[in-house]
């Protein structure tokens, strides 16, 4: 029987992974996509919830958490083009001088 | 018994694909494993009796968000591996450290509150899509306003700095920048 412990622990297991991926890479898009596997690892935690406690409230903050990944994916990946445009490079060390 | 079989397969091809995202030199192969660990995320979702957001996943993750990775990456260069340096081992430890203590805090938060009541339980005989419906546009409707104007202003400000006047834009700020810096 699955229980909500092994939804939690499944939950921490693809948080640490998203959380190793955003520490690691140097690359933005690679950082995007660790973003995107933050939030779903969230995501499966709360519809376990939602299930076990047999509570709708989950599901609907996963649904509002999937149209903020939306709106974010739109306007990181327009800033990004534009960076790429202008800097050739998608690179992490890149942004870190401010030329003051 | 199918449910058990079920969430031991999905497990570990989510953890398998997103491993695959997090550890791939290759950004296409990156991509695709996440469009992969997205539908399979999207499987603990009709497990859990939630098919309307099963099929939100499938539609706006691996439809709608992996499609605009796909077409923004047409502008980078992807066929080459991507390079990566990591300087200060020191600071990678301890964030490790930091974020294990995280996740520990995260798997135990709900071991403390115990007293939990469900606000807006589930009627028996009513689907999922419906009630959903139900309480998105009675509890929820402000929320849900709240996010079509965030997605509206995401779509102007993703047109606004994809399109090609946005450079010259900044090309005309750059000039500006070094007649600064030359000090006329």
């Amino acid at each position: 029987m699955i229980t909500l412990t092994h939804y939690f622990i499944l939950t921490g297991i693809l948080f640490s992974i998203g959380l190793v991926g955003v520490m690691r890479r140097t690359n933005l898009l690679m950082l995007f996509f660790s973003t995107e596997i933050l939030l779903n690892a969230i995501n499966v935690g709360f519809v376990a919830v939602s299930k076990y406690y047999n509570d709708l409230s989950g599901q609907l903050f996963a649904f509002f958490i999937i149209a903020v990944a939306a709106s974010e994916v739109a306007v990181g990946l327009g800033l990004l083009i534009l960076w790429y445009k202008r800097n050739g490079s998608v690179d992490l060390n890149s942004l870190q001088m401010m030329k003051g | 018994m199918y449910e058990v079989i079920a969430f031991y397969v999905f497990a570990a091809l989510t953890i398998g694909m997103f491993g695959i995202v997090v550890t791939s030199r290759n950004a296409l192969y990156a991509m695709s494993a996440l469009a992969g660990g997205m539908i399979f995320i999207s499987g603990f979702f009709f497990i859990l009796d939630a098919e309307f957001l099963g099929v939100v996943q499938i539609v706006v993750y691996s439809g709608a968000i992996m499609a605009l990775y796909a077409f923004g990456m047409m502008f980078f260069d992807t066929t080459r591996d991507v390079s990566e340096k990591m300087r200060s081992k020191k600071i990678a430890y301890s964030l490790s450290i930091a974020s294990a203590v995280l996740v520990v805090a995260i798997l135990c938060a709900p071991l403390v509150g115990e007293s939990v009541e469900a606000l807006y339980p589930s009627i028996e005989g009513v689907g999922n899509v419906q009630m959903i419906g139900v309480v998105l546009f009675t509890k929820y409707l402000v929320p849900f306003e709240l996010a079509a104007i965030m997605l509206l202003v995401a779509m102007i400000s993703g047109i606004v700095l994809a399109s090609k006047k946005m450079d010259e834009y900044l090309a005309i700020e750059d000039e500006d920048l070094e007649d600064v810096k030359e000090g006329r």
